[in-house]
């Protein structure tokens, strides 16, 4: 079963549209409080974790076929170079490829050992960086927007590799703005580090 | 009346002096009920110091601190976040049992992830922004 879950602090309001334009029939939930990214160790969209019959993670959190050529983008015409869609589109299908042979087969499901390894390591700064984001998240929801803005500030500088906390406080600000100036600069800031670690998975070469 | 944000979701609390509560409403907001050993849930307890109990009361604070959790509150003490701390994470992360959540579709109707047992799941998160 495919659950999708919308990190959607403003509920419905926003989300709404994508969900009735992809007619699921599959679970699409809404997550104001970004809970599924703080108990998965989540930190960016789109994110996936596998999980087997009997409740067991086999895949922690990964890019679920997201990759980096959009930071190639014009950003005037807003267009990609056909070489950067293809090469995105290729790896959006092979990462659906490998949830479909998983569902299968069981293969790309890691060992226990394995997926242990490779599960997100929670900091003290990060597990209090969520505490910030959940009261900030809060205080919007019920109009107290400059102190919220304090708490989702201190959440960004104590988790600074959470996209999630950045980009929903930008999207709380104003519609748009997670995806305006501030957010191609903190790009460009990461420099040679991916926006999308690519997953350890046939077709993507690392 | 305070607002207790916790991982259990929302509770509405009679709060004094900083997050004291009443037994009852500490079990609410945090899962963990007070008996003479201290403050217990499932089979573990854990001892309170007299400072952060007294007459059926709880310094939740004081409680959810000693356990190595964040715990935070707005300006005007109406509103604290029991957050969870990082080994406490971490320890839930390597026991690699996919943690359960109950989240509400479109239409308001709560999806439980536990009820998928049985079945694989894909759980994946995607935003508006």
């Amino acid at each position: 079963m495919i659950v999708a879950v919308a990190e959607d602090s403003r509920g419905t309001e926003q989300a709404r549209q994508w969900i009735e334009q992809a007619k699921p029939t599959y679970w699409s939930l809404i997550d104001p409080d970004h809970r599924v990214a703080e108990l998965y160790g989540m930190v960016n969209v789109p994110q996936s974790v596998w999980i087997d019959e009997t409740g067991r993670i086999v895949r922690p959190a990964e890019t679920a076929g997201s990759t980096d050529h959009f930071r190639r983008m014009d950003l005037k015409t807003r267009t990609m170079a056909p070489e950067d869609q293809a090469a995105r589109m290729a790896a959006r299908k092979a990462y659906l490829e490998a949830v479909k042979d998983w569902v299968l087969t069981g293969k790309h499901g890691l060992a226990a050992d394995t997926a242990r390894g490779k599960q997100p390591r929670i900091t003290p700064e990060i597990a209090l960086a969520h505490a910030h984001f959940r009261l900030g998240t809060w205080l919007r929801r019920h109009g107290n927007d400059a102190e919220a803005d304090r708490h989702l500030a201190e959440a960004s500088r104590l988790h600074p590799d959470s996209w999630n906390m950045w980009r929903q406080a930008a999207d709380l600000e104003a519609v748009g703005n997670a995806g305006g100036p501030a957010f191609w600069a903190r790009v460009q800031a990461l420099g040679d580090k991916p926006y999308y670690p690519p997953p350890d998975l046939p077709g993507f070469g690392r | 009346m305070a607002t207790v944000l916790s991982a259990s979701g929302e509770h509405v609390v009679a709060a004094s002096d900083g997050l004291w509560l009443t037994a009852a409403d500490a079990a609410r907001a945090t899962g963990w009920t007070l008996k003479p050993e201290g403050m217990c849930r499932d089979e573990a307890c854990v001892p309170l110091p007299s400072s952060a109990t007294r007459q059926g009361h709880v310094d939740v604070a004081a409680f959810w601190g000693r356990l190595g959790n964040p715990v935070l509150h707005d300006e005007g003490h109406e509103t604290w976040v029991l957050g969870i701390g990082a080994d406490a994470r971490n320890e839930a992360l390597a026991d690699l049992a996919a943690a359960d959540f109950t989240l509400c579709d479109l239409g308001g109707t709560p999806h439980t992830l536990s009820a998928l047992r049985g079945r694989k799941v894909f759980l994946a998160t995607w935003a508006s922004w």
